[in-house]
């Protein structure tokens, strides 16, 4: 498409079937889908499309670009893999595994990885790309978060991203659990266990999604479908929603010197972006296709087949469902056996509180925009200094998240720092409620020392390094006053007032009705907003009065 | 021949021919010997007992007690049998550097020869499993495959998949098996050491035992393959994970770095 | 949300919600803190000296003749390695020779257009920024004005809000047709009943060791060592084995009877030899790690601890009860067999459990 394109805008205004001479190729070619697509007006409004140019920008890039790697590999895999749950005996070329029982799927993607020649490749490479699609995806959305990316009108878009986020998890797990390998197979094992925990109707879903009891001979048959057409379906549609909203919110871009809420500053997509966005996809699958190269992963035959009565230690999930490996491992055995019925909270309980945890993160966009009642348009990014309680909830929720990292990784820690596995246990139950306690109050304190240092900056000027001594003998050291570009930058920001409620009785006495709802939001806002959470930007009144008197210093 | 007869006289001849004369003395001997093999094994057997009493009145008795009988330190060593000294002191866990969780593996203190003394005495005290021999623990011939069934069945729950080792309870833990010789397995599972259980010949055969022993040989010995790459620790997703956020992501933001940076502007003249 | 009281004072100052964007340089003099404007656009050294640009272009294509090469070297590789060959590349150890011939091949052949791609822009394509304008998004007053009346038009010509009669009955059958759907999903499964309350175990049936597939005397049960034993009958190539090992699965250990504290736990045993279910009642992992000496078992996957001389009650960790036990004795050949199936549903607990 890019070559019809790159000749349009040499194309004479007058439309082709009326000109004398023959266009060339390319541009007739234009015409024609012009005529039919109309992709002359798509092109003039996305052609030289302007992209800010910033390395943060470009995470968001890595999830599409990996998310389009597991999609050619997974087609591949395909081909090869056969999703079916049969008994066979195995007499591939792995010694170790001769004559062993498995099933059908577990024996295809032994001979993907031994008898197909680069099968190995391609389904390192998928996994591997998997790991990272997610990985990503946390780091994109983090970067979206700090820098309020998600404020008006991105609040959609932050939405498609989260979903994309938590569907990508389970796409992984159904992915992981396919090969039928005595790891996954206690992965779907836990799973179906939880199930089962559900009230009222756990046993039934569970029969319903195994077609029987565990393990029966229908979960890899379904669990392929959901992994190949169901979820990647969705997510293909969510992707391409997202990109659609990207370029119609233009994107946001750090303050500086000429960039402001009404532009955006950068380069063109075309050729520019074209090269970079594109190059960048190739640098990314070359470094992934590389890494398969380097490191093994899901080595399913060293693993073995799948048998519920075989387990090993080390049992994990892959990392993004960590975390909730690590709420179910420690919490407490809590069961309640009441009329015959039993609840079984020691499972129910994390199993809510994994959503939740992901919720609260999503929801926070929503939460903050009620609290300072913004209804203007956003584009210019905020350093996350200049929002610490934005940076500090945050925070505390990447704390909370890693905490349970780590109490899902329990034991490997355990042996690797010699510590005791019940004392880990015990560190990640007190730490998950006051770490992000802790972590919250230190990033606060982190970004008003930040915001303290920019207003000393803009103020007195960048410390030199200089020592100058004076003619009475005091050494001080001379301040550089900073450029009209940085000053601007560092005082771009804008900063709420906290919300007031005003007073309850009016002048003629009478009680007001203040909501429930609004004094929470009075409080939030002060929270936010109040004395102890910003630093007040420095005026041009203290900036003039500085400089114009002695201010050297 | 006729050459043979031209050399006789020759000056090494005389050399030659006692030479001759010694080495069939030698073999006649070896070859007649082994009918007094018996006596004398038990003489240094007795032999062996007494060097190991002295070894350990020195090295073990303070925590095993001075007959075996064990002590509020150490357990009683009555019925353990040699495989389990050869297991404990040949791979340095005994004698204990200090009380904790479990003895770790460390520097062996005895050579083989006391080790052995060690544990004819301990033997003597009361019967037990037998230091296996060469042949009982050799991989060859075993049944690899099998091996890994019943090293899945019996052993991965602690050891993992393919005898990384793992963590047990307050501080316990599963150590890994990379390494480790052949002899020292089975003593192992021959035994329970500390806190493993043991798996003895009435569960677990002796051919059993070997198909493990050749399991782990072709999955975690010196020549095993990893095709895909790098093992990672052998460890699973939790060092995936890590390996993919660092050497993937981090390698990713690093290009990602590279592409929006600015290029160097000229110098302005 | 509740924009009635919305603190139009409490925003920032409207000094960006102005329209006229850029703010024009020289304003310094009142603002200090004013936009000055995009700066300058400084040139690369490429921009000023060809020279300079004929390097980035042969560096560029230098790049695109290696992934050329690399892409020569995938197919060479390809064709040239069997697929079982092992190579050591130290610092990575044995490995697959074509894996990493064909994985570091397609890298380069990958990296390096994309290497190239990205030289080239930022090298030779205009490094000059742009700023293009933004729009508000929300449509404009007219605009709103003319969609609004336009669905009253047509919401009132469709005549939905005034005849009652079609509304309801519509909604009714678009609420009603998707239970099809939802119907067409039962035959997903059969129905729980009982299901998860009995295993294969039943009395009399021998408890056969897995490791050597021959019904155990208690003799061969040591204290301290640890058996697996599967119900008598059960093979491996039964079409259902796996579904059945998953109830089944036994753990076999021998503690001395004076060491057993619970008393229905050493009324179940055969002079101390016990046979607890090896599926976690947590969420159902095999348990198994087996301290002989504490008699504690730890399960790998989410560290519940079940300690084995006293009812294998919970010690530690997520599990809410104890480990079923099944009752054994000794049939008139002395092998051990149950005396029963297994008196509460092993496994995870369930709503219907009690």
């Amino acid at each position: 498409m890019s070559t019809e394109n790159s000749t349009s805008p040499q194309a004479p205004a007058a439309p082709a079937n009326d000109s004398r001479k023959k266009a060339p190729a390319g541009e007739r070619v234009a015409d024609w889908a012009d005529g039919r697509l109309g992709i002359y007006s798509l092109a003039k409004a996305n052609m030289r499309k302007i992209f800010p140019d910033h390395w943060s920008f470009m995470l968001g890039e890595i999830c599409l670009y990996s998310f389009i790697i597991i999609i050619l590999t997974g087609v591949y895999l395909t081909l090869f893999f056969h999703p079916s749950m049969n008994e066979v005996e195995y007499h591939g070329s792995y010694v170790p595994l001769q004559g062993q029982l498995m099933s059908e799927a577990f024996n295809s993607t032994m001979h993907i990885s031994f008898d197909v020649r680069g099968g190995l490749l391609i389904r390192q490479i998928h996994h591997w790309a998997a790991l990272i699609f997610l990985a990503g995806m946390f780091v994109h959305m983090m970067r979206v978060f700090f820098t309020g990316a998600f404020r008006k009108p991105r609040e959609v878009n932050w939405l498609f991203g989260f979903l994309l986020f938590v569907l990508g998890m389970f796409t992984g797990f159904t992915g992981y659990s396919l090969p039928d390998d005595l790891l996954s197979g206690t992965g779907v094992r836990f799973m179906q266990g939880a199930i089962l925990s559900v009230p009222i109707v756990g046993t039934y879903l569970s029969m319903f999604l195994f077609g029987g009891e565990f393990p029966g001979g229908d979960f890899v048959a379904r669990f392929y479908s959901v992994h190949i057409l169901l979820l990647p379906g969705i997510m293909l549609g969510l992707v391409v929603a997202h990109l659609i909203l990207v370029f119609y919110h233009k994107h946001t871009q750090f303050a500086g010197p000429g960039k402001s809420n009404k532009n955006v500053v950068g380069m063109p997509l075309l050729p520019v972006y074209m090269a970079k966005a594109g190059g960048f996809f190739f640098l990314v699958f070359g470094v992934i296709a590389a890494i398969a190269a380097i490191a093994s992963i899901n080595p399913i035959w060293a693993l073995g087949p799948y048998r519920p009565d075989q387990v090993s230690t080390g049992a994990q999930p892959d990392w993004y469902m960590g975390f909730a490996e690590g709420l179910i491992r420690v919490m407490p055995g809590w069961e309640i056996n009441i009329w015959g019925h039993t609840l079984v909270l020691g499972v129910m309980i994390p199993l809510a509180v994994f959503p939740l945890v992901l919720v609260a993160i999503a929801v926070y966009p929503f939460i903050e925009s009620w609290v300072t009642g913004d209804k203007r348009e956003h584009h210019i990014l905020d350093r996350p200094r200049n929002a610490p309680t934005r940076t500090g909830f945050g925070v505390a929720w990447i704390t909370a998240y890693m905490v349970m990292l780590v109490g899902g990784g329990n034991d490997l820690w355990a042996t690797h720092f010699h510590l005791s596995l019940n004392a880990i246990t015990w560190f990640v139950r007190i730490f998950f409620f006051v770490g992000p306690v802790i972590a919250f109050i230190v990033t606060k304190r982190i970004c008003l020392g930040l915001q303290r240092r920019d207003k000393e900056k803009v103020l007195h000027g960048r410390e030199s390094g200089i020592i100058k001594r004076l003619p009475h003998g005091e050494f001080i050291e001379v301040h550089e006053p900073l450029d009209s570009e940085q000053l601007h930058t560092l005082t771009a920001h804008e900063q709420y007032k906290p919300l007031e409620i005003g007073p309850t009785v009016d002048e003629n006495g009478v009680q007001r009705k203040v909501k429930g709802s609004q004094k929470l939001r009075a409080k939030l806002s002060k929270s936010m907003y109040g004395e102890d959470s910003q630093i007040p930007k420095p005026t041009t009144e203290e900036y003039k009065e500085i400089t114009s008197g002695h201010g050297h210093h | 021949m006729k050459k043979l007869s031209a050399r006789r006289r020759h000056p090494l001849a005389a050399v030659v021919v006692l030479l001759l004369a010694l080495a069939a003395t030698g073999g006649l001997y070896a070859v007649f010997a082994p009918a007094d093999k018996a006596q004398a094994d038990e003489t240094a057997q007795s032999l062996a007992i007494d060097e190991g009493k002295k070894l350990y009145a020195v090295g073990c008795s303070s925590c095993h007690g001075t007959g075996g009988q064990g002590s509020s330190d150490g357990p009683s060593l009555v019925g353990v049998g040699a495989a389990a000294v050869d297991f404990q002191v040949g791979t340095g866990r005994m004698p204990l550097q200090q009380q904790g969780a479990q003895a770790p593996k460390k520097k062996v203190i005895y050579n083989q020869a006391q080790i052995d003394q060690l544990a004819a005495y301990v033997a003597s005290l009361g019967a037990g499993p037998n230091v296996p021999t060469k042949k009982q623990v050799s991989p060859e011939g075993a049944d690899i495959a099998k091996g890994g069934e019943l090293f899945r069945t019996n052993c991965a729950q602690c050891h993992n998949f393919t005898g990384e080792g793992g963590a047990l309870t307050h501080g316990k833990f599963a150590p890994s098996l990379e390494g480790v010789s052949p002899k020292h397995i089975y003593e192992a599972m021959q035994t329970g050491p500390q806190n493993m259980p043991s798996f003895p010949d009435t569960t677990m055969p002796e051919k059993s035992k070997k198909d493990i022993i050749a399991y782990l040989d072709a999955v975690n010995g010196e020549k095993t393959e990893s095709p895909g790459g790098l093992k990672l620790g052998g460890l699973g997703p939790v060092s995936e994970g890590l390996f993919a956020w660092i050497f993937g992501l981090g390698a990713l933001i690093a290009v990602a770095v590279w592409v929006a940076a600015r290029t160097a502007k000229a110098k302005k003249s | 949300m509740s924009g009635q009281d919305n603190p139009e004072e409490n925003l920032p100052s409207a000094q960006e919600t102005e329209h006229g964007s850029v703010a024009v340089a020289g304003h310094a003099d009142t603002d200090p803190f004013a936009d000055p404007g995009l700066p300058p656009h400084a040139h690369r050294v490429q921009d000023i000296d060809e020279k300079a640009a004929r390097r980035s272009e042969r560096t560029v294509a230098l790049l695109f003749t290696i992934s050329m090469l690399a892409t020569v070297g995938f197919i060479a590789s390809f064709v040239a390695f069997p697929v079982d060959k092992s190579v050591f590349i130290w610092p990575i150890g044995h490995i697959s020779a074509l894996n990493f011939a064909l994985g570091m091949t397609l890298g380069v052949a990958l990296f390096c257009i994309g290497a190239g791609a990205v030289h080239w822009a930022r090298t030779l394509m205009s490094d000059v920024e742009v700023a293009d304008e933004r729009h508000p998004i929300e449509a404009e007053p007219e605009v709103k004005a003319k969609v609004m009346a336009d669905f009253a038009a047509g919401a009132k010509e469709s005549q939905l809000g005034r005849r009652k009669l079609i509304r309801n009955t519509m909604f009714g059958a678009l609420a009603m047709v998707p239970l099809s759907g939802v119907v067409l999903l039962r035959d997903l499964g059969p129905l729980p009943e009982d299901k998860l309350r009995h295993t294969l175990w039943s009395k009399g049936k021998l408890l056969v060791n897995m490791n050597t597939n021959e019904p155990l005397r208690p003799s061969d049960v040591q204290v301290g060592s640890l058996t697996f034993a599967k119900p008598e009958g059960l093979e491996e190539h039964d079409h259902d084995f796996q579904t059945q090992i998953a109830k089944a699965a036994l753990m076999i250990v021998r503690i001395q009877p004076d060491n057993i504290k619970d008393k229905r736990e050493l009324e179940w045993s055969h002079e101390g030899v016990v046979a607890y279910s090896k599926i976690c009642t947590h969420v159902g992992c095999p348990i198994s790690l087996y301290e002989q000496q504490t008699h504690h078992v730890l399960c790998p996957c989410h560290q519940s601890t079940f300690d084995l001389s006293d009812g294998a009650r919970v010690i530690f960790g997520p599990a809410g009860h104890a480990l079923p036990q099944l009752r054994i004795g000794v049939n008139e050949e002395g092998y051990l067999q149950a005396l029963g199936d297994f008196e509460e549903p092993v496994g995870p607990a369930f709503w219907e459990r009690g």
